[in-house]
């Protein structure tokens, strides 16, 4: 019998907000197959096999019960965030020891859902980034650019026995992302006119091909989140406008050596981290304020890495380094009780 | 060589006599450890910890002769405070003091009773009252339960009473345990 | 006077399921055969017996008086033969028994002689709460304050305005809507009356805009007739918990008070429509709290409906129409979201009932981890962290949990009905709070035996240096009366005497001897050997 108060409820439930955080981010991978081809979805089909399966050792092995944490889709979301942050040419072991990392060592050491203090994704990215950085920094060229888009049998085969056809090598396929290109060509001197005008066929209308439109995919499935309530506005908001604000100063001061914030909003992952990897509910700020303040450092540290940090991206490291700030930012922003602190 | 031993020793000199000062300064009138701990005590002075009532027990932990796992009406919370006072770890009650129970007060089987003041003159709370040959009562509400009148009552009419849970002292249960949650 | 509403952070919006209840007019319920009333049945000291085993009472007869200086009379509501002052089941979320005074009724309903005001617009302010102290008028909107109480002035700030709270912002309960729409007449009368009480300086009624008729019946008699002071009906928007005190005086005036304040420190007071027509009734027709309006609803239900029920009737007799059944249903005092469940159906209808609420039971979601979504924080109408709290609950950490305001939690369930996790928010803050209040009983009942403990030290002590003076004393005078001349043997003599003395003393101080052995009677003597036999019989038993 329940005992206390109260005896009705809103039909909300942990598995719901994951499925909903499962369906808006379909949008932005059906954009990411359309423009990397299909080794995102091979990627999470690892990642999501592996995820259940490390999910259903480590709670066998802490002697707690396998069926309802399996249920919730929190590690399906884990895996997915980690295989669409992941390059779409890999081999397989990178999403199984990534999932293995962020669902064992991220999640279940401390405490499993809703006791880790750091998004579980982003470490399985930051440790792999770490760990196998050739492998990680290999990123595939949109469908349209190659010479030879790899089919799906030829991505699977290389993820499965890291294996490309003959005709092809490694450097033939893959080539730098656009933020990389920007960063490394302006450190070698170049200015970004000369660096949009020699890669003109990368930068699209936006910011690289591909990566613009993938980019908007993921700001739609997070506006969807927005609108069904899963997410609040606050983080994605305050964290675009710092990023933007970032941005928006630099490029007035050099145009030449700064990035337009079109080109920050619109490339890498700034979207997917804005919507789906900040706003982790378990890991992010829990008041108004706070996620406010989250939001914008999180805005802040990602210009940074990304302008004079060693990364290209960063919403890995921006994320977790503002996580672990998160019980400090609760702490100074608790709202004001009822009928406290005012005049009256 | 000899500087350095010089300009050491001058250190020393200096700070032994501000340290020196400020001991005799700031000295702290009383013991509050003693106080602290005596306020965590659960004060039923029922000297099962072997000392004469909760404030000897209490000197006795702040000068470390006795341990913090003595007071079995306290038990496990007051374990825990101490320990959290104390900054120690945390011991298991030490059974050779006695179990802890639920509170329980005495009361005296008033057909039975002399009213040989015996229960009075034991009873470390005034909590009984009475005159000689008259009938005793014991003061529910100001029994401790520390259960020191039983053993000098010759006619054995002191019977402890567990204290029945009422409105005003009924609590809330602690819900049940959220599922793959196993912790306290 | 007009004023924009204001509103409050958090809230919800909650279905109604007003509508079932509201169809017919409340109906009165047969007399039981017998009368149950707890004397504990609202906020403050329990009330005390002023009626023993077999006395006949009349209905409206004062049967306990008030057992402190916040307490309540209770007084029979019907007539008949006092047969037991007992432990009954009473309703309380413990399920526990408490004491009641049980009438069983004789048909007749003979009700005691009563006098009344016939002009209440010219009577003293103090005779009129000393009336509404007479007829044990508690907040009839659920938690049972005593009236009076609310209505004498502490502060010294003159009342502006009282508010009468008509929201009944919970769903299912519909007893305050209709009583308006019924009674409509007397809600403003005794909004009068109370103003008149409290000097006050208008009325504000606030109502959800959920209960039209009710409005408009108010309106009807507001606009047909006189009263004295200014009365204002406003219409507030159907926001759960807007019926909270604080919340509605929020919406009302703006006003935002805190848990440590009381609405007498702006100047308002705030009673429930319920409480208003009581005031009527004991005013106008010299009438006690004997009975009240209960909503019998729930989908557990056929036919919901309001009943005029007479206090002290168990709750069965409301439920024998049903088909209940208590394996399947779960029978809820009060409304879903604040209300409380009972096992025992004999526990009696009390002046804070208002709402008896069956519902199928439902298998409960289990609970899972929390994932500090801050759906609750988002919708807590006091402003405050509940996952935050809900963390320190389940550690049991008191002092954190404390630090985030605990005690401005009005448990208004907002938090754990919107919560993803299913987590029972609202009973880990309700076993934070009594266990903090345990605490503090235990502390205090701590120091109080400290401090007789340290006095009890204390005499013994001056019992002993009085003894020692005494012995000195009477030395001397022996010294004296002996002469000064053989003061060689005198000293030794004395020497010895005091090492005796000395001894006895600490005899004495070791072991206190009984002290009346001496003249024992046979039996007392045979009582001794007995228990001594007892003893010797325990040890062997221990051997």
């Amino acid at each position: 019998m329940r005992l206390s108060s109260p005896f009705i409820f809103a039909s909300n439930s942990v598995t719901r907000i994951m499925i909903w955080v499962v369906l808006a981010l379909i949008p932005g991978i059906v954009a990411q197959v359309i423009y990397f081809g299909w080794g995102v979805i091979i990627n999470a089909a690892i990642a999501i096999a592996s995820a259940l399966l490390f999910e259903t050792l480590i709670l066998s092995l802490r002697k707690r019960p396998v069926a309802p944490s399996l249920l919730d889709g929190s590690a399906i979301v884990t895996a997915l965030l980690l295989a669409i942050s992941l390059p779409p040419l890999t081999p397989w072991w990178i999403p199984f020891v990534g999932t293995g990392f962020a669902i064992v060592i991220a999640k279940h050491l401390y405490g499993g859902l809703g006791y880790n203090p750091f998004n579980p994704a982003m470490i399985g990215y930051a440790m792999l980034l770490i760990a196998f950085p050739k492998q990680m920094t290999a990123w595939l060229l949109p469908v349209m650019l190659a010479d030879h888009p790899l089919t799906f049998s030829q991505l699977l085969q290389y993820s499965l026995h890291t294996h490309l056809p003959n005709s092809l090598s490694l450097d033939a396929v893959t080539g730098a992302s656009p933020l990389d290109l920007v960063k490394t060509q302006t450190r070698l001197g170049q200015t970004i006119p000369m660096v949009l005008e020699q890669s003109s066929n990368r930068f699209g209308s936006l910011a690289g091909i591909g990566w613009e439109w993938i980019n908007v995919w993921f700001l739609v499935g997070g506006l969807v989140l927005m609108a069904r309530r899963i997410i609040s506005w606050h983080i994605p908001l305050a964290m675009l406008t710092a990023l933007i604000v970032m941005a928006g100063i630099f490029y007035l001061i050099d145009p030449n050596l700064y990035a337009s914030p079109l080109f920050h909003l619109m490339s890498g992952a700034t979207m997917l981290g804005a919507f789906f990897i900040a706003t982790d509910p378990v890991t992010a700020a829990t008041t108004v304020k706070g996620r406010l303040v989250y939001g914008a450092l999180i805005g802040v540290l990602l210009y940074i890495i990304r302008q004079w940090g060693g990364y290209p991206d960063a919403i890995a490291f921006a994320v977790l380094l503002i996580n672990m700030a998160v019980p400090t930012i609760d702490y100074y922003t608790k709202p004001r009780v009822f009928g406290e602190g005012r005049g009256n | 060589m000899l500087t350095a031993i010089f300009a050491l020793l001058a250190l020393a000199v200096v700070f032994g006599l501000i340290l020196g000062f400020a001991a005799i300064r700031f000295k702290v009138e009383g013991d509050p450890v003693v106080d602290k701990i005596d306020a965590l005590l659960p004060q039923t002075q029922c000297g099962q910890c072997t000392f004469p009532g909760c404030r000897p027990y209490a000197e006795a932990i702040a000068k470390g002769e006795a341990e913090i796992n003595q007071c079995p009406p306290g038990g496990e919370t007051t374990i825990q405070a101490l320990a959290d006072l104390l900054g120690r770890d945390p011991l298991p009650l030490n059974e050779e003091h006695g179990e802890h129970t639920g509170k329980t007060v005495v009361h005296i089987i008033e057909a039975q009773c002399i009213g040989c003041t015996l229960c009075i003159q034991a009873c470390p709370v005034d909590a009984i009252v009475g005159a000689a040959k008259q009938m005793h009562t014991v003061i529910d509400d100001e029994c401790t339960g520390c259960n020191l009148c039983i053993p000098p009552c010759p006619v054995d009419c002191i019977v402890i009473v567990p204290v029945e849970e009422d409105l005003q002292s009924w609590k809330w249960p602690y819900p049940a345990m959220a599922s793959g949650d196993k912790r306290p | 006077m007009k004023q924009p509403l204001s509103t409050f952070f958090g809230g919800l919006h909650l279905k109604g399921h007003k509508t079932d209840s509201m169809r017919q007019s409340p109906k009165v319920l047969p007399l039981a055969k017998q009368l149950v009333f707890p004397l504990d049945q609202h906020l403050g000291q329990p009330a005390e017996p002023v009626v023993k085993f077999g006395d006949k009472v009349l209905k409206g007869q004062l049967i306990a008086r008030r057992g402190g200086p916040i307490s309540a009379a209770i007084h029979a509501s019907s007539s008949g033969t006092v047969i037991a002052i007992e432990d009954r089941p009473i309703n309380h979320p413990s399920g526990m028994q408490a004491t009641c005074i049980v009438i069983e009724t004789d048909g007749e309903d003979t009700a005691v002689d009563s006098n009344h005001f016939a002009d209440y617009y010219n009577a003293e302010p103090a005779a009129l709460r000393d009336t509404i102290r007479d007829a044990g008028i508690v907040g009839l909107g659920g938690a049972g304050f005593p009236t009076f109480i609310k209505l004498t002035p502490t502060t010294g700030k003159a009342i502006e305005t009282l508010i009468l709270n008509g929201a009944e912002c919970e769903p299912y309960i519909t007893c305050d809507a209709m009583l308006m729409q019924t009674r409509a007449l007397d809600v403003l009368r005794g909004a009068d009356i109370i103003c008149q009480a409290v000097q006050a300086k208008q009325c504000l009624i606030g109502i959800e805009d959920n209960k039209a008729t009710a409005i408009a019946a108010l309106h009807e008699v507001l606009q047909a007739q006189q009263f004295r002071h200014p009365i204002e009906i406003v219409t507030i928007p159907t926001i759960y918990p807007t019926g909270g005190e604080r919340q509605l005086i929020k919406v009302l005036t703006g006003h935002e008070i805190s848990a440590r304040q009381r609405p007498m420190d702006v100047g308002l007071v705030c009673q429930n429509v319920g409480t208003a027509v009581a005031v009527a009734d004991a005013v106008l027709q010299g009438q006690p709290l004997i009975e009240r309006l209960v909503t019998v609803t729930g989908n557990g239900i056929k036919t919901p409906g309001n009943w005029l029920v007479r206090l002290g009737t168990p709750l069965r007799d409301l439920l024998a129409p049903h088909d209940i059944d208590c394996r399947r249903h779960d029978i809820i005092i009060g409304g879903p979201m604040m209300g409380f469940t009972i096992d025992d159906t004999q526990a009696p209808v009390v002046k804070t009932t208002n709402c008896l609420l069956i519902q199928t039971r439902q298998v409960a979601m289990p609970a899972m981890p929390c994932i500090r979504c801050a759906e609750c924080a988002n919708v807590c109408p006091a402003q405050l962290l509940p996952q935050q709290l809900y963390w320190h609950a389940r550690a049991r950490d008191f002092d954190k949990i404390q630090d985030y305001n605990l005690f401005d939690c009005i448990e208004c369930g907002c938090c754990a009905h919107v919560c993803p996790s299913h987590i029972p928010l609202v009973q880990y803050y309700r076993f934070a709070k009594t266990e903090i209040w345990n605490r503090e009983l235990e502390k205090q009942k701590a120091d109080r035996a400290r401090e007789r403990h340290e006095f009890n030290l204390l005499r013994h002590e001056l019992k002993k240096q009085e003894d020692e003076e005494r012995r000195r004393k009477k030395k001397e005078l022996l010294n004296r009366a002996q002469g000064k001349t053989e003061s060689e043997t005198d000293s030794k003599k004395a020497a010895i005497e005091a090492a005796l003395a000395r001894a006895r003393a600490k005899k004495e101080a070791m072991a206190v001897a009984p002290k009346n052995i001496d003249q024992l009677t046979e039996e007392q003597q045979k009582q001794i050997d007995a228990a001594k036999a007892r003893r010797r019989q325990h040890e062997q038993d221990k051997v």
